[in-house]
C-alpha cells in the first residue's frame, strides 16, 4: 500500500497542513473508509431490526415479500451494479488524465442513479395506491397476517434510507462533474473522485444485501 | 514486509528550537474579528469555540440542577409543578450528557491539544472540523427550540412507548440529538486519521502521549457507537411521525428493542465521557510527580480494552426490563470485567506517584479529587452490576449517586484538571493559584455533601425522578441541596478567577509546569501554525530523567519526513543536538 514517494513537491491542491500530496491522499482515503464503517453501523441497526422481526414473524416475511416486484428489483440491481462499474471507470479515467472519459463516465453513473430512483418511485406509488403504507397508516388487506405493517415499516425504512443515500451520491457526482469540467482533476490529484467512488460502492453493496433480504425470501 | 529494500536511513540535520517566550504573534492575535473566527479552520480556535459552547450548556444544565435540588428541599411541592420538574430533569440530563460531557474533553480540549501533541499544523480535515462545530450548533438550536415549544419529559433516555406518545416536542429534541451525533462522529473520524497520518518524524506509537491514546480509544467508540444512536433516534422520530410501529407493541413491535438499541450506543457513550478523562489524568500525574508514567503500555492498552468491553455490557441497564436470566448473567459477568482495565489504570497512576516529587498545583489537586471520587463511582458501579443487588437498587437514588460520582466526580474533575493544566497554553495567562485551590476544595466538599447522602437514601429505597418524597428522606435531600449550593459557589469563584486571569493574569511561560510533553514546546499561546519548525521526537513524553534540551529538537524544512512513509528515513539515534 505504502509506496515510497519519489517527489515531495507540493502541488496547488495540497492543503497547507499536509506535507505532500501522498499524505493528503492517504488521509482522505482513510477518512472515507472510516466514514463507511459508520455507515455500515448506521444501516446495521435496521438490519438488526429486520432480523429480530423476521425471527418473530417468519411466515409474515414469506407472505409479504411476494408483494414486492422481483422483476423491477432485479432491474434496479443490474442498474446499480453497472453504475459501480462506470464510477470505477471514472476513477481510472482521472488517473490516466482522460478528462472526457471522466466526465462521460460520471454522467452515465448519474443517469443510472436516476433510473434507479425512478424505478423506486414507481414501486412506491404502486404500493401506496393499494394502501400499503408504513406502520399505523397501513390499510391493505391482501396479506393475511396481523403484523403485516411491520414488514413494510422495515421495507420503507431500509429502502428509503438507501434512497436518501443514492440522492446524496447523485449530488456528489454532479459536484464532481462541475469540478471536472473546470479541469480540477488529473493524475496527480483525483482524491474527490476516488472517495466518492468508495461511497458509491457502499451504496451499491447495501442494495445488494437489501435485494435478496427483502425480495427473494422464498 | 519482506521486500529486500535496503534500509536507507537518512541523517537529519536537527537543531534545537527553544520555544518562544512572550510571543508577539499568536493564534489569538492573528485572523481576529468575528467573521474570521466563525470561518476559521484552525483547530485551536475551533477548540475554544467548543469550549465556550460547552461552558454555556454546563451553566444552563447546572442551573437546572440547582432548581431541581431547591424544589427537593421539602417533601411536598414548593415552587415548581410536577410537570415542570419532569421537563427540568430531562433537560438537565440530556444537556449534560449530549451537549457537555460527550464533547467536553475530545472536542474542546482534544481539538486544541491533539495537533500540538502530534507536532502537526492542524487536524487532517480542518474544514470537517469546523463543520462538526456547526453541526453541534444546529443540533443545539433544535434542542433549544424543543425546550420552548412544549418541552420534553421523557428523561434523557427517551424510552418508548412513553416517548412515542407523550406530549411536548420530543421529535425536535431527538432530532437535535440525532444531528449532534454527526458532530461527534466527524470529530472521532478526524482524530483517528490525524493520529494515523500526521505524526511528526520520530513520533512512533510508543512515544504517543497517553492523552492521545485515550482520544484514539474514544474516537473508536464514537465512530462505532454513534451511528447506532443515529438510527435509533431516526426510528423513534419515524415512530412519532409515521407511527411505523417498530417499537410499538400495539402494532406488533417491541419497546425493549428500543432499550437494546439505545444502550448499545449509550453504554459505550459512558466511556466516550470518561476515557478522555483518563488521558488527562495520565498527563497531569506524570507532570506533577516529575516521573516517568508507570506502566505506559498497560495504561494505553487498557483504554482500548475499556473501549472494547464497553460494547458488550449494554444489557446491564435492562436487568429488570424482561431480559432472559441467561442474558442477565452474561451481561452481569461482562460488566465486572470492565473493572479490570479500570483498576489497572488506577494502580498504575498510584505507582507513578509513588516516590515521585509530587507538586500539588491546582491541576494535580483536581486529579487527586478524581482518583478519590472516581474510585467510589467505579466500585458502586460494580455493585450495581451484581444482579441481586441491582434488583433492589434499580431506579433509586443509588444509581443517581453512582453515575454522578463517575460523570461529575470522574469526568468533570478530570476536565477541570485539564482546563487548569492547559489554561496557560491556551491563553498564555496564569490564574490565581490560591483561589483555584480554594475552588477545587469547595467543589470536592460540595460534591460529596451532595451525592454521598444519595447513596444512603437510594439504598433505603428513595426512587429517582420523583417529584415528591416521604418525610423520612427529608434530611438526606436537604444535605444534598446544601451540597449543590456549595458547588454552585465553587463554580462562581472559578468563573471569576479564570476570567480575571484573561485580563489581569500573569504572563505564562511556554512551559510553566516543566512538562516533557510536546505541546509545551510550542509558545504560550501557540502561533497560528503551532510550530515554526517540524518537531523531531527522540524521547517519550514522560522521560523526566532526560534533559530538556533533548525535547526541543526540530528541522526547519517542513517537507522533510513529516509523514509515516518517511518514518524509516530517520535514524533517531544519530540525531545530535547542538546543546
Amino acid at each position: 500500500m505504502a509506496q515510497p514517494s519519489t517527489s515531495v513537491k507540493k502541488g496547488e491542491h495540497v492543503q497547507h497542513h499536509f506535507v505532500d500530496s501522498d499524505q493528503q491522499f492517504e488521509a482522505s482515503k482513510m477518512g472515507m473508509w472510516i466514514f463507511l464503517v459508520t455507515e455500515i453501523l448506521f444501516f446495521g441497526g435496521l438490519f438488526l431490526g429486520y432480523i429480530v422481526y423476521r425471527s418473530w414473524y417468519p411466515e409474515l416475511y414469506l407472505m409479504a415479500s411476494e408483494h414486492l416486484d422481483v422483476f423491477w428489483g432485479a432491474v434496479n440491481t443490474v442498474v446499480l451494479i453497472s453504475s459501480s462499474l462506470t464510477v470505477a471507470m471514472a476513477i481510472r479515467s482521472a488517473q490516466l488524465n482522460q478528462q472526457k472519459g471522466l466526465i462521460i463516465n460520471l454522467c452515465i453513473t448519474i443517469a443510472l442513479a436516476f433510473i434507479f430512483m425512478v424505478i423506486k418511485y414507481f414501486e412506491y406509488t404502486e404500493k401506496f395506491a393499494v394502501g400499503i403504507f408504513p406502520g399505523g397508516y397501513y390499510t391493505y388487506d391482501g396479506i393475511a397476517h396481523d403484523q403485516a405493517n411491520i414488514f413494510f415499516s422495515i421495507y420503507y425504512m431500509m429502502t428509503g434510507l438507501h434512497g436518501v443515500h443514492v440522492l446524496v451520491g447523485i449530488g456528489l457526482m454532479i459536484w464532481l462533474v462541475v469540478r471536472a469540467r473546470k479541469g480540477h482533476f488529473h493524475s496527480e490529484y483525483y482524491t474527490p473522485v476516488e472517495i466518492t467512488g468508495l461511497y458509491w460502492h457502499l451504496v451499491d453493496i447495501i442494495w445488494i444485501f437489501l435485494f435478496p433480504l427483502l425480495y427473494l425470501i422464498d | 514486509m519482506a521486500t529486500p529494500e535496503p534500509t536507507n536511513t537518512k541523517k537529519l540535520q536537527v537543531r534545537r528550537y527553544k520555544p518562544e517566550e512572550n510571543p508577539k504573534e499568536t493564534y489569538l492575535t492573528e485572523e481576529t474579528g468575528l467573521w474570521a473566527w466563525m470561518t476559521t479552520v484552525d483547530h485551536k480556535k475551533i477548540g475554544l469555540m467548543y469550549l465556550g459552547s460547552i461552558t454555556f450548556f454546563f451553566l444552563v444544565a447546572g442551573i437546572l440542577a440547582l432548581i431541581l435540588r431547591t424544589e427537593l428541599l421539602t417533601p411536598a411541592q414548593s415552587f415548581i409543578t410536577a410537570d415542570a420538574y419532569n421537563q427540568i430533569f430531562t433537560l438537565h440530563g440530556a444537556i449534560m450528557v449530549f451537549f457537555f460531557l460527550v464533547p467536553s474533553v475530545p472536542a474542546a480540549l482534544g481539538n486544541f491539544i491533539l495537533p500540538l501533541q502530534l507536532g502537526c499544523k492542524d487536524v487532517a480535515f480542518p474544514r470537517v472540523n469546523l463543520l462538526s462545530y456547526y453541526i453541534y450548533v444546529v443540533g443545539a438550536l433544535f434542542t433549544l427550540i424543543a425546550i420552548f415549544t412544549g418541552g420534553v419529559d421523557t428523561g434523557w433516555t427517551f424510552y418508548t412507548p412513553y416517548s412515542a406518545t407523550t406530549g411536548g416536542n420530543v421529535m425536535m429534541m431527538t432530532f437535535g440529538v440525532f444531528i449532534l451525533g454527526f458532530s461527534s462522529i466527524l470529530t472521532g473520524l478526524n482524530f483517528i486519521v490525524t493520529i494515523h497520518r500526521m505524526r511528526s518524524p520520530g513520533l512512533t506509537w510508543n512515544r504517543l502521549s497517553l492523552f492521545l491514546w485515550s482520544l484514539y480509544a474514544t474516537s473508536i467508540i464514537q465512530i462505532l457507537a454513534t451511528p447506532v444512536l443515529a438510527i435509533t433516534l431516526l426510528l423513534l422520530t419515524m415512530e412519532r411521525l409515521l407511527s411505523i410501529g417498530i417499537f410499538d407493541p400495539a402494532l406488533g413491535g417491541d419497546p425493549v428493542l428500543y432499550q437494546h438499541f439505545f444502550w448499545f450506543y449509550s453504554h459505550p457513550a459512558v466511556y466516550i465521557m470518561i476515557v478522555p478523562g483518563f488521558g488527562i489524568v495520565s498527563e497531569i500525574i506524570s507532570t506533577f510527580s516529575r516521573k516517568h508514567i508507570f506502566g505506559y503500555w498497560a495504561i494505553a492498552l487498557s483504554s482500548l480494552a475499556i473501549a472494547f468491553i464497553g460494547f458488550l455490557v449494554w444489557g446491564h441497564h435492562m436487568f429488570v426490563a424482561g431480559q432472559s436470566s441467561l442474558a442477565n448473567m452474561v451481561f452481569s459477568f461482562l460488566t465486572f470485567l470492565v473493572g479490570i482495565p479500570t483498576g489497572i489504570k488506577i494502580f498504575n497512576w498510584l505507582a507513578t506517584m509513588h516516590r515521585g516529587s509530587i507538586d500539588l498545583k491546582t491541576p494535580m489537586l483536581y486529579i487527586m479529587a478524581f482518583l478519590f471520587l472516581f474510585s467510589i463511582g467505579g466500585f458502586t458501579g460494580i455493585m450495581l452490576g451484581a444482579l441481586s443487588v441491582d434488583i433492589h437498587l434499580h431506579d433509586t437514588y443509588y444509581v443517581v449517586a453512582h453515575f454522578h460520582y463517575v460523570m461529575m466526580g470522574g469526568m468533570v474533575m478530570a476536565f477541570l484538571g485539564g482546563l487548569h493544566y492547559w489554561w496557560p497554553k491556551m491563553f498564555g495567562k496564569m490564574y490565581n493559584e490560591l483561589w483555584a485551590k480554594i475552588a477545587c476544595g469547595l467543589l470536592f466538599i460540595g460534591f460529596n455533601v451532595t451525592f454521598l447522602p444519595q447513596f444512603v437514601m437510594g439504598s433505603l429505597g428513595m426512587p429517582r425522578r420523583y417529584f415528591n418524597y416521604l418525610e423520612q428522606f427529608q434530611a438526606y435531600h436537604q444535605f444534598s441541596t446544601i451540597g449543590a449550593y456549595i458547588m454552585g459557589v465553587a463554580f462562581v469563584i472559578m468563573a471569576i478567577y479564570l476570567v480575571h486571569s484573561l485580563f489581569k493574569g500573569k504572563q505564562a511561560s511556554s512551559n510553566p509546569w516543566g512538562s516533557r510533553a510536546l505541546e509545551w514546546q510550542a509558545a504560550s499561546p501557540p502561533s497560528l501554525h503551532n510550530y515554526h519548525h517540524t518537531p523531531v521526537i527522540i524521547n517519550g513524553p514522560y522521560d523526566y530523567h532526560k534533559p530538556m534540551s533533548e525535547f526541543q529538537l526540530g528541522i526547519a524544512d517542513s517537507h522533510n519526513g513529516h509523514d509515516p512513509h518517511h518514518q524509516k528515513d530517520i535514524e533517531t539515534k544519530s540525531v545530535e543536538a547542538d546543546k
